[in-house]
């Protein structure tokens, strides 16, 4: 529903910050972001405006839960039958 | 590394056919057909344009939601943009709204009548645009809540004397409830749009989990974001869980953009309203508040509806099932118009005119058919 | 079902799309005939060509409309010649006789934008090794026209004409160079939206580039089509209709710039969408490949040529996009590219 865009933060001059998006850059409003912003930082761009701080420690942490995900491990599998088994009247 | 290459990291091949293994093994365990909604047009079109329908397994129906603002924009919604065009005052809007027919035609059709449109890609824009001129400027507002904290950061703000807003913006998390209390329904778990609950936090999904006993998985819009978005859900399926899960932590936090609600608030209330197909949707509309009448082009202009009443609805309309593919219970494909009476070219139904519709998705990118057969 | 044309022309209609086609075939190529033998209107290819003697002549016309009249990469001199010059080209028609120039000018219009129109004009003719033989001026009264309008036509000989229905089973897809150069550079200036970064058109005269082609495989060359209006996925839906065939295409192959990819995921607008005005798709028969790119990515112009697909026996106009995770298909495009929210 939303076309959002992350991209790099370039320099910021009041609400206003210059943000590059892998090689091309534009303006973007920063009056609805509820982080500091500073110059390096990543934000996600929605109609002009940064709707949120990207910490990039997240970015990380995301690719963990998708090898985490990936990895599933058959043991959990196993376990998460055995609850469903258990609690087997709400699934 | 969140550089350039981040979003390509999100788009890798191999970890994409890896996650699908998986998401298969999973679905595989639960062992019947299942189906699960998401409630945003960006991850249909994600799974569209990246060809992933083929990559999910055949006991997964992953049913499109209304999730889409442009297409559950009613048609006397529409008709206000249409009338006040019509009365010769100048609207800026969003490209996406164009072509969204209106009972006396779209606002295209009222632009190439003669009336003043300009399209504008952020509401900055339309601002400028008042400030460059004389006229009075109406910005037709539409979007989610992620699009409408937009809105309210600039009415937040001084804005010139001729600038007025006509806010048919939506708020997503009601109609999540409409659709799981639909009776019959099928779904066994949601994805939730990554982009909105960047605004409204995953903590919004809470008491909607405890109400319906179903898992929520908050989601983004790269491939991986969305198969794993879906293993998560599947996992949770499978093991009776029922909780919000958020998969999409670089942009989604518990509280969510507290700032930005607080203009959110500050500047619309929710109403309830008829979503178009969909239901009449508690507090599913955003509207001005009364301390902000004064840029409400509601308040500030008299709305000649009556001037459309000339104007029968397409007859065609009778016949459009949009309603029921928002909600889930159809495909495109059930639709006796879709491709035929119904094209992107000359759309009958809402969900052809957007390019997030799920019509207008599965006739430009082909859908599945009943046999499970891709494109 | 008779194509859709609204009741009042809007400006998708004229956006090189599906609005487009429905308009012209619906409206103008009612009642159109051809003479006996020649490539005529009806067939909707690149130009019309005329059998005369053992020779084809081939002629072309297209008016020019664009804003800004002055963008990077050119302006609407350069494109005025360029694009009546590789319509002839895509044709097979390389040996240049003339063109003709035609401008409408609104009253008011400053002289200095003329005179650097006319010299951008000229040097584009130079470069592409080709005439401007007669021409026509008009001026409008202020508000009855937005600035300038160009029209240009081209006449030109060849012995085989390429067209743009004759693709066959098995052949290959080149394009030339990378991909929506041109309409991205237009879109972002249009939006307004204050994109920088490096985009600018590619408008450019593919005379040489094409003749270099067809000198060295001849028939190796099964069609052609420049992706103009409407982009590669318009060009490609075209050919692929008109020939009876369907293509498979290899999407990690198109080759796209950097800055127009990130454009386009920023505005919401498919690169595969927006016109190329320096690029031409070749349908190519695989023995003869290996000379093609080899030929094309010794040019100047043709440096970045790919394979970007192969033709095959499916659904007629049928195009098949491998994303590289899945496999969708392309759709033409509606009408004029515009940014998106959702």
């Amino acid at each position: 529903m939303c076309l959002s865009v992350p991209g790099r933060v370039v320099s910021i001059d009041g609400m206003t910050a210059v943000v590059d998006f892998w090689g091309v850059r534009r303006q973007v409003q920063l009056h609805i972001v509820d982080e500091p912003v500073a110059p390096g930082d990543y934000v996600l761009n929605h109609v002009g405006f940064a709707v949120r701080r990207i910490d990039p420690s997240e970015v990380a942490k995301t690719l963990a839960l998708f090898e985490e995900l990936m990895a599933g491990g058959s043991d959990d599998l196993l376990a998460a039958e055995i609850h469903a088994q258990l609690g087997g009247d709400d699934a | 590394m969140p550089d350039a290459t981040e979003r390509l990291e999100f788009r890798n091949r191999d970890q994409a056919l890896r996650l699908s293994e998986r998401l298969a093994q999973v679905v595989a365990r639960i062992g019947r057909p299942l189906a699960v909604m998401h409630v945003c047009g960006t991850h249909e079109q994600a799974i569209a344009r990246f060809g992933l329908r083929g990559l999910l397994p055949a006991d997964l129906d992953v049913v499109m939601g209304p999730g889409c603002p442009v297409c559950v924009t009613d048609q006397p919604e529409v008709d206000e943009g249409v009338a006040l065009v019509r009365q010769g005052v100048r609207l800026a809007t969003y490209a996406d709204m164009l072509r969204v027919p209106g009972t006396a035609g779209s606002l295209a059709d009222a632009r190439a009548a003669g009336g003043k449109i300009d399209v504008v890609y952020s509401i900055v824009q339309a601002v400028e645009l008042a400030r460059r001129s004389t006229e009075e400027i109406v910005f037709f507002a539409t979007g989610f809540e992620t699009t409408a904290v937009t809105t309210a950061a600039v009415l937040s703000g001084p804005v010139p004397p001729n600038f007025s807003v006509l806010s048919a913006h939506k708020y997503i998390p009601p109609a999540m409830e409409i659709i799981a209390e639909t009776p019959g329904c099928r779904m066994e778990g949601f994805l939730a749009a990554g982009h909105a609950a960047t605004i409204t936090g995953w903590g919004v999904f809470e008491p909607f989990v405890a109400r319906h006993k179903l898992p929520v998985v908050v989601a983004g819009f790269e491939p991986l974001d969305i198969l794993a978005g879906l293993i998560a859900l599947c996992e949770a399926i499978l093991a009776g869980r029922q909780e919000v899960i958020n998969c999409f932590p670089r942009c989604v936090s518990r509280d969510g953009n507290r700032v930005a609600l607080d203009a959110l608030w500050r500047v619309f209330r929710p109403i309830g309203g008829r979503w178009r197909g969909i239901a009449h949707v508690p507090d599913g509309n955003l509207r001005l508040r009364d301390t902000f009448s004064h840029v409400d082009a509601r308040s500030r202009f008299t709305i000649d509806l009556a001037s459309l009443w000339e104007f029968a609805p397409p007859s065609l309309t009778a016949a459009c099932i949009c309603g029921d593919i928002l909600a889930g219970r159809l495909t495109p494909v059930d639709c006796a118009l879709f491709g035929n009476r119904c094209t992107p070219s000359d759309p009958v139904g809402a969900c052809m005119v957007s390019t997030e519709g799920s019509c207008r998705i599965w006739h430009d990118y082909g859908g599945r058919n009943r046999s499970g057969e891709t494109l | 079902m008779k194509p859709f044309v609204p009741e009042r022309i809007s400006l998708a209609s004229g956006a090189g799309g599906r609005a487009m086609r429905n308009l012209v075939e619906s409206i103008f190529l009612n009642g159109v005939t051809s003479p006996p033998g020649a490539v005529g209107a009806d067939a909707m290819d690149d130009g019309a060509a005329i059998p005369l003697g053992n020779q084809w002549l081939v002629m072309t016309t297209d008016s020019y409309v664009v804003k800004p009249l002055f963008f990077p990469g050119g302006d609407i001199g350069r494109l005025a010649i360029c694009g009546t010059v590789n319509d002839l080209a895509m044709m097979g028609a390389t040996n240049v006789l003339g063109l003709t120039c035609g401008i409408i000018i609104e009253e008011g219009f400053a002289r200095s934008d003329l005179e650097r129109i006319q010299a951008s004009l000229q040097a584009a003719c130079a470069e592409a090794g080709v005439h401007v033989v007669t021409g026509d001026t008009k001026v409008m009264a202020r508000g009855e026209l937005d600035g300038v309008v160009l029209n240009t036509a081209g006449v030109a000989l060849c012995e085989r004409v390429v067209r743009d229905c004759t693709l066959q089973p098995g052949d290959r897809l080149v394009v030339t160079g990378t991909v929506g150069d041109h309409g991205m550079a237009i879109a972002a200036l249009r939006a307004d939206v204050g994109i920088e970064g490096d985009l600018r058109s590619d408008v450019a005269p593919l005379r040489s580039l094409i003749a270099a082609v067809l000198n060295a495989v001849g028939e190796g060359v099964t069609a052609m089509k420049d992706p103009t209006r409407g982009g590669v996925a318009s060009a490609l839906f075209e050919m692929a209709q008109k020939s009876g065939v369907s293509l498979l295409l290899d999407g990690p192959a198109v080759p796209i710039r950097h800055p127009v990819r990130a454009t386009a995921e920023l505005l919401g607008i498919e690169p595969l969408h927006v016109a190329n005005e320096g690029k031409a798709l070749i349908g190519v028969r695989p023995e003869a490949l290996e000379t093609v790119l080899a030929v094309l990515r010794a040019h100047p112009l043709g440096r970045d040529a790919a394979v970007i697909g192969v033709v095959t026996s499916g659904r007629p106009g049928e195009i098949v996009l491998d994303t590289g995770m899945g496999k969708r298909l392309l759709h033409e495009p509606e009408g004029e590219p515009l940014p998106r929210i959702c």
